[in-house]
């Protein structure tokens, strides 16, 4: 399971696609600075001994700064570093851009920090703690939140990491190049058992993957339970397909702008579906009246996870996400208040399907 | 620049003026206060050393051995906490600074004494509630005091440790105010501003940002307390706060901070540098405007701790690149002190060891800054031991050496008595190689991967942090040394010249220790500062 610790290595192991970048930017900064630190060295220690004093010598001449081209020492000494900085500047930017924008075919991934363990849901319904399967060669992207303070997400081996927030979502992805198994650190320290927050990736080949997702959690596939959460809340009796009820329509708004009764607008994203479910009068959608109430405290962060997976699964926007039963007339409206919704998928501490041996293997 | 009087022969000097614990808690004399606030700076570095002793112990092996995890995450806070805010702020310029800022223009004190003695006793006041926080069990948020963590779950005393810092900054905020307005009003005649030592040209850029970024810091931690104590909601997402803002009010204040901490520091160096190489500082106006350039642009770059907290790409990008900028009066300053030597005559007394070991060291950590300057390798090394390898030699192979540098340099001028240049320049050597010893490996650790703040950590990570704590002995000890031979000194020292290094400035034209008055008569300034011709050369000491 673990990987044969080097005693002496001055690199991670090597396992994303952004690994050889980082690592090309790091030798050329290391370069760079190795150089100019020794220049610094070599003329101090050159100059501390070139002019030592001498016993009965007088005061030195004052070097008259502009003989020497004094002004063009000054320009040359900050243009000089700051060309070679810039390139620092441009590369390290352009890392950043790709690592801020996961490819449209990413695998989605749901990761929720909880002091002082990582909670992980895939797509097809599998959950995990502190471990995370994921294909070799495929496009990954983790949706990630805090259920209390701020952690951070790091994957040394993958040379990227991301806060994981209370109240929001952020995103991290990654394409794995190296079947293995490589360490999860919180990296934001989140109190007394901040270093005991670790796991592990396993990277598989995709033949292993599809084996490991195939055990599946017999709990089917969280756009399913989320489309159960909406249905329980009582959501659907509003929210009705192709936006004719007394609330918005849903279908095929995520991702798109939404227009807002202030004049302004805002992207249909992750943090605005969690906002509009706990907040509801926060922000208003053009065209509706303030009757939303709120759902604070009826929903888990993963519960929430799996409403927005099933928010986002309701690809088109007038007809039905195939292989889904989904009511296209509200119910009734009087009888199932948000309320009055089964409180099954809610409060409830989060059951898990797959508790590996590895959690007790990090404690 | 010589035309005050010959050094009084007088053995009445500020030490002896007065005698008495009163004629000391009461004085308003601006070297009486500066000695006060080396003893209690001086106890909150050994107290904060105590502390990193007890992290490298802890760090030998990966288990958490020595202490509960809790207990860990208290003593990184403490070391944190206490060498920040009581000992790296206040270091310099509420000794050396406040010592020397009215004797270097001229001046009898500064221009409010009974204000100067108000900051100190404001500074007792924040640490007593510090130590408060210590003996009664303790916090455990880290010396940042990130939300929600800090309001919401931490099981420390916060409040009380963040009423500490609240009130600690008011004790900056007044020294910085009385820097500038002794500054501009106070200089002797003739001393016009291209005249000042750039010691003085450091701390009025550092006064600017005492008093510019100090009142946010106080007002986000009351915010913090706020939350805490009554729940409302600034920064948590539980009470509807945001929990990045906190971050963005903390570092706009403590980026600046560390601009506090390193540009005393480098006034140190271009003093000590000059003088013992005979020569004007190289670039004279280009290192005093570096000074300023520092103190504007430091404003500029907060958003450089956020790049993985959720920040837009686009801040990110802006804050990025404003780092590089930031960067460039650094280098300017590296090289000046480079070519000052040039042509010089250099003699390596301990003071010069000290100075010649922070260019090194100061070096290596601005240049593994503009490694976190860069947004794609930022994302790799952000919390890692790269970042407290970093930060550490900036602040203490920076900050610390030339506060060493510059204790050592004034020592005779501040109690009159010269020290053993034997036990001093091993002193100096020992810190070096210790220093390095403790701290580069910390770069490999971090870009290894291993996270800061980890009490346990996985074994693949041991071999490195061995070398570390073993460097951190060895550094230790270069510490201890001071302590034991610069105290002997006072009573056993040589006693010393007003001018033993052969200095100019107009604090070496006074008698060693000065005078309550400083200057019998006050002088006038006729010439460039950093002229050397007119130092007597039987004052200086070559071999």
């Amino acid at each position: 399971m673990t990987m044969e610790p080097k005693s002496f290595q001055l690199f991670p192991e090597s396992a994303s696609n952004f690994a050889p970048t980082v690592d090309g930017l790091y030798t050329y900064m290391v370069v760079v600075s190795a150089f100019f630190s020794l220049l610094v060295a070599f003329l101090i220690i050159f100059f501390a001994i070139k002019y030592r004093a001498r016993p009965g010598q007088g005061v030195p001449k004052p070097v008259d700064e502009h003989s020497i081209g004094g002004m063009i020492l000054e320009i040359a000494w900050s243009v000089i570093p700051l060309g070679l900085s810039l390139v620092m500047f441009a590369w390290g930017a352009s890392i950043m851009f790709s690592e801020s924008r996961p490819p449209k075919d990413a695998i989605n991934i749901y990761v929720t920090g909880k002091r002082w363990m990582w909670k992980i849901q895939h797509m097809e319904g599998a959950r995990e703690i502190n471990e995370l399967h994921v294909p070799v060669g495929r496009n990954v992207r983790l949706t990630m939140t805090s259920e209390d303070v701020i952690h951070d997400f790091f994957v040394p081996a993958f040379r990227t990491k991301a806060d994981v927030l209370p109240g929001r979502y952020t995103t991290e992805w990654f394409r794995p190049t190296q079947v293995g198994t490589y360490h999860i650190f919180c990296a934001e320290y989140c109190g007394t058992k901040h270093s005991g927050m670790i796991g592990w990736v396993h990277v598989l080949s995709a033949e292993d993957y599809d084996k490991w997702l195939a055990q599946g959690s017999g709990e089917g596939s969280m756009a399913e339970g989320g489309e159960s959460l909406f249905n329980q809340l009582g959501c659907a009796n509003c929210h009705v397909k192709g936006g004719h009820g007394r609330a918005p329509n849903l279908y095929g708004a995520f991702g798109t702008k939404v227009d807002l009764s202030d004049g302004t607008s805002v992207r249909f994203d992750e943090s605005y579906t969690r906002e509009s479910i706990l907040y509801p009068q926060a922000k208003i959608v053009a065209g509706y009246d303030k009757i939303m109430p709120t759902f604070k405290g009826l929903i888990s962060d993963e519960g929430m996870l799996k409403l927005i997976e099933y928010i986002k699964s309701l690809g088109d926007p007038n007809g039905v996400v195939p292989g889904r039963n989904l009511p296209s007339e509200p119910s009734d409206i009087q009888k199932t208040g948000p309320m009055a919704a089964p409180m099954s998928e809610t409060k409830a501490p989060a059951t898990v399907s797959k508790t590996s041996a590895a959690t007790g293997k990090q404690q | 620049m010589i035309t005050a009087p010959a050094p009084v022969k007088e053995t009445k000097n500020y030490l002896n003026a007065q005698t008495g614990l009163k004629s000391w808690l009461l004085t308003g004399d601006h070297k009486r206060i500066a000695v006060m606030y080396l003893i209690v700076v001086t106890a909150f570095f050994a107290l904060g050393g105590v502390f990193a002793s007890l992290i490298r112990l802890e760090l030998a092996t990966p288990a958490g051995d020595l202490m509960e995890s809790n207990q860990y995450n208290k003593v990184f806070t403490m070391h944190g906490v206490l060498m920040v805010f009581f000992f790296l702020i206040p270091s310099i310029p509420a000794t050396l600074g406040n010592f020397l800022i009215p004797l270097m223009i001229g001046a009898k004190d500064l221009a409010f004494p009974k204000i100067n003695l108000l900051s100190w006793y404001i500074y007792m006041l924040g640490g007593v509630f510090t130590l408060y926080v210590l003996l009664t069990g303790g916090v455990d948020t880290g010396w940042t005091f990130y939300t929600p963590f800090s309001t919401s779950y931490s099981n420390g005393y916060v409040v009380a440790a963040g009423l500490g810092i609240f009130i600690n900054g008011f004790s900056a905020i007044l020294t910085g105010l009385n820097f500038i307005v002794t500054i501009h009003r106070m200089r002797a005649p003739g001393l016009t501003w291209f005249r000042l030592p750039l010691f003085v040209w450091a701390h009025y850029a550092t006064s600017a940002i005492m008093i510019l970024g100090t009142p946010v810091v106080a007002v986000t931690l009351f915010l913090l307390v706020l939350e805490r104590g009554l729940h409302i909601g600034f920064f948590d997402p539980a009470y509807g706060g945001d929990p990045v803002l906190f971050q963005h009010l903390f570092w706009f204040y403590s980026h600046p901070a560390v601009y506090i901490m390193i540009l005393p520091s480098m006034g140190v160096i271009s003093e000590v540098i000059s003088t013992f190489s005979s020569k004007k500082p190289f670039g004279y106006t280009f290192i005093a405007f570096s000074s300023v350039a520092i103190a504007v642009f430091g404003f500029l770059v907060w958003g450089h701790h956020l790049f993985v907290a959720g920040q837009s790409i686009y801040a990110g990008l802006v804050f990025s690149i404003l780092s590089y900028v930031v960067a460039i009066p650094s280098a300017i300053k590296v090289f000046n002190w480079a070519a000052t030597m040039y042509k010089g005559r250099v003699r390596l007394e301990t003071p010069m060891l000290y100075a010649l070991g922070f260019i090194g060291l100061f070096t290596v950590g601005g240049l593994t800054g503009i490694f976190l300057s860069s947004l794609g390798m930022d994302v790799h090394l952000t919390d890692t031991y790269f970042v407290v390898a970093h930060f550490h030699y900036v602040m203490v192979g920076g900050a610390l050496l030339g506060y060493l540098a510059g204790l050592h340099f004034w020592w005779p001028k501040i109690f009159g008595r010269m020290y053993s240049q034997v036990w001093s320049k091993v002193s100096a050597a020992l810190v070096f190689v210790g220093f390095n010893l403790t701290f580069f490996p910390q770069f490999l650790l971090g870009y290894m991967g291993m996270p800061r703040r980890y009490h346990v950590y996985p074994p693949e990570f041991q071999v490195f942090n061995v070398l570390s704590s073993a460097g951190a002995s060895v550094l230790a000890l270069g510490l201890i040394l001071p302590a034991i031979y610069l105290t002997w000194s006072l009573k056993h020292g040589a006693i010393a010249s007003a001018n033993p290094w052969g200095a100019t400035g107009l604090e070496w034209q006074t008698s060693s220790p000065p005078i309550s008055e400083n200057f019998e008569v006050t002088p006038v300034v006729t010439t460039e500062a950093y002229d050397y011709s007119t130092v007597p050369q039987e004052v200086v000491h070559v071999g």
